[in-house]
């Protein structure tokens, strides 16, 4: 990344000393620009989406462009999970398992048809969970059966400003206990 | 290298070995498809199996059917595979009453999984199975999903509308 660029992106000031700099910022801000700019999806695909995921993370698309370095095979070592695919009843309790794994901050992203209601052609079958929400909170939805790569990126790319724009996830949780002590 | 085996010839054996046990063969979409009953099937696969000349080694598929307007309600299909001669066979098992029928398991290890997938869709109990319970559906599932009597879909939903799926014709009249 040029210098430049990352002036442009950088959530403070920075303040030029001779011979270096000086940055300025919000801790929260610098918190959650370093987060958003670093999320290791974890290798998880159940459907044909996981194609298209694949594909996104391989040459032409290149998802360690915009900070998604590379996927990680444990979700002990994973920030984001990509809910590539059709969710069945007997997946639902292993797709909690994972997300119980991850370590905070963690995010997710529900890709396609399935992954959003159950999709076009399951929709309304016995085994099928109709929508991944029903099992873990989503942060994105991206329409598509399957989303191009592009629309994927274009999903990564919606959480990172999502997170960027936010408090950070523990000023979340302080936040939400106060509320609960009222 | 033994002399080349065709549909007749295997009709043939089979019908020396095993009489009227083994009866209307028919060719459906180029493949021979033989009926049995349930006492027969375990010795038929054994026998197409070891047979030196056919050699019939590779259990392809094994699932059923539901004929829910029939006196014999299931229907369980095998089907194999001669490598030798690239030949493929059917065999089918009607079953009256309840839906038993002896396991495949001593003679083809692959069908143990083929087995439980097909407990698991008909109900259908394959007596001697060593593990037979259910392997795609959920643990706690109490139906057999492939049976005509249960819903295929949720009736329940009313907020996804068929319009929507291709499934009635909003183009034209009718």
């Amino acid at each position: 990344m040029d210098v430049k660029k990352l002036r442009e992106s950088f959530p403070g000031e920075i303040h030029e000393n001779p011979g270096g700099g000086i940055l300025t910022g919000k801790l929260e801000d610098v918190m959650n620009w370093s987060r958003a700019n670093s999320l290791w999806p974890l290798v998880f695909g159940t459907s044909c989406c996981a194609i298209e995921m694949m594909h996104t993370a391989s040459a032409r698309h290149d998802w360690s462009r915009f900070g998604f370095e590379v996927a990680r095979a444990t979700p002990r070592q994973a920030d984001l999970i990509i809910i590539a695919g059709t969710i069945v009843y007997k997946m639902a309790p292993v797709l909690k398992r994972l997300y119980d794994q991850m370590a905070d901050p963690k995010y997710v992203i529900a890709m396609g048809a399935c992954a959003i209601s159950g999709g076009p052609f399951f929709y309304n079958t016995y085994s099928v969970v109709k929508g991944a929400d029903h099992v873990i909170p989503v942060d994105v939805y991206i329409p598509g059966c399957p989303p191009r790569p592009e629309a994927l990126l274009h999903a990564m790319i919606s959480l990172q400003e999502k997170i960027k724009s936010g408090m950070t996830r523990e000023a979340i949780r302080c936040e939400s206990q106060a509320m609960l002590q009222q | 290298m033994s002399q080349t085996v065709d549909y007749k010839k295997v009709v043939e054996r089979i019908s020396e070995k095993f009489g009227v046990k083994v009866h209307s063969p028919e060719e459906p979409f180029g493949m021979l498809t033989l009926y049995t009953d349930k006492d027969s099937i375990i010795p038929l696969l054994q026998f197409l199996r070891d047979d030196e000349e056919m050699q019939f080694i590779f259990l392809t598929d094994i699932c059923g059917v539901h004929f829910p307007n029939r006196a014999e309600k299931f229907e369980v299909v095998y089907h194999i595979h001669s490598f030798i001669h690239n030949l493929r066979v059917r065999l089918k098992v009607a079953l009256s009453g309840e839906p038993k029928i002896p396991t495949a398991v001593n003679i083809f290890k692959s069908a143990n999984w083929m087995e439980r997938e097909t407990y698991d869709f008909y109900g259908i109990i394959f007596e001697g199975h060593p593990n037979l319970k259910r392997i795609l559906n959920v643990d706690e599932m109490t139906i057999f999903p492939m049976r005509k009597e249960y819903p295929l879909e949720d009736n329940t939903r009313s907020d996804k509308d068929d319009k929507m799926f291709g499934r009635i014709n909003v183009n034209r009249e009718n």
